[in-house]
């Protein structure tokens, strides 16, 4: 399993400085991947700006959307803003995409949230169907394709149209559970081999007072569940540990830890965790 | 610390105890409705995982209740005039009444202040308000759970007998209404609990809705009178019930917790409800003594520790209600198999497990089936279907579709039948036509994903399959018939034991059944015409593949799947192979390990037709206890490849060396 870390797009107080010196310092360090999130009504970056800029300072990591919200994005509009990315970082973007879980944000981008699933399954048949390939580049050659979403017709469309599964997030037990119905999916829809299987967790190894704090801000639109997600949030080494043995034991290919603190000594301490 | 506690059931009153125990300077005080020796029901259950729980956390109630508890190991099935019994079942019981007086005595011991006769209309004020006050709690109803209450299972009625049963009994007993079914167990040394359970159709059907309290109890006892051996039933406002499921999203709202029964219930069938409760009450005190009586943080570290073990207990019990709802269509297996079914009916017991817990009971099984008294598993045991043996239940080797004309492919990889030519080994022919969903890139790419440069597709509807689809034209039927035909009788020339039809999934022929797809009202006309005209020329095991389900709203339930593969049966199908969903591609499937062994369960036992399986079967325990449960006759087992350097994985790559030809 490879271990990947979070842009801190969502945090707060992330500058254009700090932001390439975390990617920079990704790159150097020990991370297979840079993972970004994606949200309109928030204090936060839009994910393939974020990615675009990352692609500019790093040459070997992956840079993958965990999720984008496929349907905010006219179809055209998001095989472009994807293909750029791929195009800007040599090929390393993995595009993860998945309907979302805020009505606000559709409101904000003035597209309407009904029939979302139905127009994320016709963005991933345009993406890899290579609908419009010839008259819309660059090329999209090698872009790694995630759904998420736990719904059963999310997995269906996963396995119909993607290359693997990114999950949302939980203990390994979750995780393990999830993957086992992308499996399901994945041999049902007649696919060959297995589906790449991506995780998330958020991690705080400085202040986990301010980390768990931003949590229950980023969630408060889940109401009771922000909590939850609050306090599973990783803020020891050990529970670092832990949850990285746990989520390879499940079967995980990428585990992407997203920050909860956009300090750039959490890489190290996060380096330092998973060595 | 105040804490406040409504209700005073065992949940209640444990907690209130355990919370003295963890710290004598809270105030606890438990308010509960009834008078102190009202109590409704008669034994209930514990497991000996909960016995130990409850040593850990307070001996001295610990010491009381195994005093007077009924203990068995023995699970005794009454079906078809004989008994089978299966051991290593460890659970006890103990009157529910009795509990109650040693909760109660050891509350006022460690200084629980308890209140009877009190109705709580508005939330107390205290640090912490539990809701401890069952399924109908009212203090749920003071706040925000995202509760949710349904009926689940068949109608039920709780009995106490003074036949002392010697172990937990079910009796199964056919009427002309339907089956009834009862649940007995012992707890203590002069009664039983004796719940007597049937569908709602012989519930109906015997009257039941017209009989007074007092004709009901002798209506059971009369029907029972063998069992009862001659005792009598004690009715304890005893009245036919349906039972209600109770989910809520959160269990806390502020200050205000649910326990037990308020919280969550669990199916009586699996005789959880008061482990789960009491369970809850041990995590609760726990968690609150961890957290330094921080109650916010308190009330997270239980929703998150209780959660999961809640809800796969629950999915158990869910399960096992279904099971009895349907209990009629299992009574054609025979009496070993009927147990096992029994047994294994909540997924919480398998083959192998059982086999640890009482391996004389999985031997007869395994003898049964392999009809020698040393027999490997179920799943290796031979099974023979119109004169063509196969050695296992896992072996048939399915070809992937071949189509019965290049129109008919999937993908330009697809081979016609005219390219095919058959691998080593049993192999399942799986005979198509695509349909709408023909045409389409290499599924390394993806699925249903349109060539740029295809061929016509056609289906009973101008509808495209999925996003950038073609547009279907009109099938020939005739001539999709005569290519079926022709593709049969060449198939008898390449040896192939098994034909199968692909009925399933949303391809041509599975395109017709479906009211998602085909408008008109006989939608089996053209399938049966294909299916008749194959059987005509193919004289060996014939195969339909059926989705079972659309998985839509406006789709195929599982009943009409039952129904489709019941004709299909009549219509000359040896063999059904379960899939569901698929038809359009827009379904909302239910995928997991094993997502289809349920559905084979019902077409199997309910159109009795022989099936064939996969849905992700991962083990082979999954196929010894699928077929062994006569949930299916065949299994296509999906085994993961592991590398042998990762321990974990290893026993699996074993096996499955072990299996391969």
């Amino acid at each position: 399993m490879n271990v990947g870390v979070g842009l801190p797009t969502t945090t707060p107080g992330t500058t254009g400085e700090l932001l390439l010196d975390w990617a920079r310092r990704a790159d150097e360090g020990p991370f297979s991947a840079l993972g970004v999130l994606d949200r309109i009504v928030y204090d936060s970056l839009e994910p393939f700006a974020a990615l675009a800029a990352a692609a500019g300072v790093t040459s070997r990591v992956r840079l993958a959307t965990m999720i984008a919200i496929g349907p905010l994005r006219p179809t055209g509009l998001l095989a472009k803003q994807a293909a750029s990315v791929h195009a800007l970082s040599g090929g390393r973007l993995t595009l993860g995409l998945a309907v979302g879980a805020r009505m606000e944000d559709y409101e904000a981008a003035g597209v309407d949230s009904r029939g979302r699933g139905r127009k994320l399954a016709e963005q991933l048949a345009y993406i890899r169907g290579d609908v419009d390939g010839d008259r819309i580049g660059p090329a999209r050659d090698g872009m790694e394709l995630l759904v998420g979403g736990m719904s059963g017709q999310a997995f269906s469309r996963m396995a119909r149209y993607a290359d693997g599964y990114a999950h949302g997030g939980g203990p390994p037990r979750a995780f393990a559970s999830a993957a086992a119905r992308a499996q399901a999916a994945w041999a049902d829809l007649g696919r060959l081999g297995q589906p790449r299987l991506w995780g998330q967790g958020y991690f705080c190894l400085g202040d986990a007072g301010r980390g768990a704090e931003y949590l229950r801000d980023y969630y408060a639109f889940t109401g009771p569940f922000a909590e939850r997600i609050a306090a599973e949030n990783l803020t020891s080494a050990r529970a670092v540990k832990d949850f990285v043995r746990g989520y390879e034991e499940a079967g995980c290919h990428e585990l992407v830890l997203f920050p909860t603190v956009a300090d750039p000594e959490e890489l190290n301490r996060l380096a330092e965790a998973i060595a | 610390m105040r804490v406040e506690i409504v209700g005073g059931g065992p949940s209640g009153l444990y907690l209130g105890i355990l919370l003295r125990r963890a710290d004598p300077s809270v105030e606890v005080r438990v308010a509960e409705r009834n008078a102190p020796d009202a109590t409704f029901g008669w034994g209930v259950v514990f497991s000996e995982e909960t016995l130990g729980s409850l040593r850990d956390a307070d001996p001295e109630t610990h010491l009381e209740i195994t005093d007077t508890l009924a203990r068995w190991d023995r699970v005794d099935i009454r079906y078809r005039g004989r008994e089978l019994r299966s051991r290593g079942h460890s659970f006890s019981a103990i009157a529910r009444k009795r509990l109650l007086e040693i909760l109660q005595r050891r509350c006022r011991a460690v200084g629980v202040e308890l209140e009877f006769g009190v109705e709580v209309s508005e939330l107390p004020e205290a640090d912490l308000v539990v809701g401890a006050d069952g399924a109908s709690s009212h203090v749920r109803r003071l706040g925000e759970f995202g509760t949710k209450v349904e009926a689940e299972g068949s109608k039920y009625v709780w009995f106490g007998t003074d036949h002392v049963f010697d172990a937990f009994t079910f009796v199964f007993r056919e009427t002309e209404h339907g089956v009834y079914n009862v649940h007995a167990y012992p707890y203590d040394e002069g009664m039983s609990t004796f719940i007597v359970e049937c569908p709602i159709e012989t519930w109906l059907g015997a009257g039941h809705d017209d009989m007074t309290e007092a004709e009901n109890l002798t209506y059971c006892e009369q029907l029972f009178a063998r069992d009862l051996r001659g005792r009598e039933l004690f009715s304890n406002r005893s009245v036919w019930l349906d039972f209600p499921k109770v989910t809520n999203t959160v269990w806390h709202d502020g200050g205000v917790v649910l326990l037990g029964d308020a919280a969550h219930t669990a199916h009586f069938s699996i005789g959880s409800g008061t482990k789960l409760a009491m369970e809850d009450s041990i995590a609760l005190a726990n968690a609150l003594a961890r957290r330094g009586w921080d109650v916010e943080a308190t009330l997270l570290d239980y929703e998150l520790e209780r959660g999961p073990a809640v809800e796969r207990t629950q999915a158990a019990a869910s399960e096992s209600a279904g099971y009895f709802r349907r209990v009629g269509s299992y009574t054609h297996l025979e009496p070993i198999q009927f147990a096992f079914n029994l047994l294994t009916r909540s997924g919480r017991i398998t083959h192998a497990s059982l086999g640890i817990r009482d391996p004389r009971f999985t031997r007869a099984l395994d003898a049964r089936f392999g009809r020698s008294p040393v027999s490997p598993p179920p799943a290796f045991s031979p099974f023979e279907l119109r004169g063509v043996r196969f050695e296992n239940r896992f072996g048939l080797e399915p070809s992937g579709l071949v189509a019965v004309s290049a129109e008919g492919r999937v993908t330009p990889e697809t081979p016609t039948i005219d390219e095919w030519s058959p691998p080593s080994g049993q192999v399942l022919l799986q005979l198509g036509h695509a349909g709408r969903r023909a045409a389409t890139q290499p599924r390394s790419v993806g699925v249903d994903l349109p060539l740029s440069e295809g061929w016509p597709v056609v289906a009973p509807t101008r509808r495209p399959y999925g996003p950038f689809s073609a547009v279907p034209g009109e099938p020939d039927e005739a001539a999709i018939r005569e290519q079926f035909v022709a593709a049969a009788r060449r198939a008898g020339g390449l040896g192939v034991d098994v034909l199968e039809l692909d009925m399933a999934h949303g391809y041509l022929l599975g395109s017709y059944l479906s009211p998602l797809v085909n408008q008109e009202d006989d939608r089996l006309r053209f399938p049966l015409s294909v299916l008749d005209a194959v059987r005509e020329v193919w004289p060996r095991v014939l195969a339909v593949r059926l989705s079972m389900a659309d998985w839509h709203p406006r789709g195929n339930s599982v009943s009409d799947g039952v129904a489709i593969a019941r004709a299909m049966a009549e219509g000359g199908a040896d063999l059904i192979h379960v899939e569901a969903g698929q038809t359009v591609h827009d379904d909302r499937p239910e995928y997991r390990r094993g997502f289809l062994t349920a559905l084979s369960d019902r077409v199997r036992n309910e159109a009795r037709v022989p099936t064939l399986v996969g849905g992700h079967l991962t083990t082979i325990d999954d196929a010894n206890t699928a077929v062994a449960a006569g949930r299916a006759d065949l299994v296509l087992l999906d085994l993961p490849t592991a590398d042998i350097d990762r321990p974990l994985e290893a026993s699996n790559r074993l096996l499955q060396a072990g299996v391969s030809r």
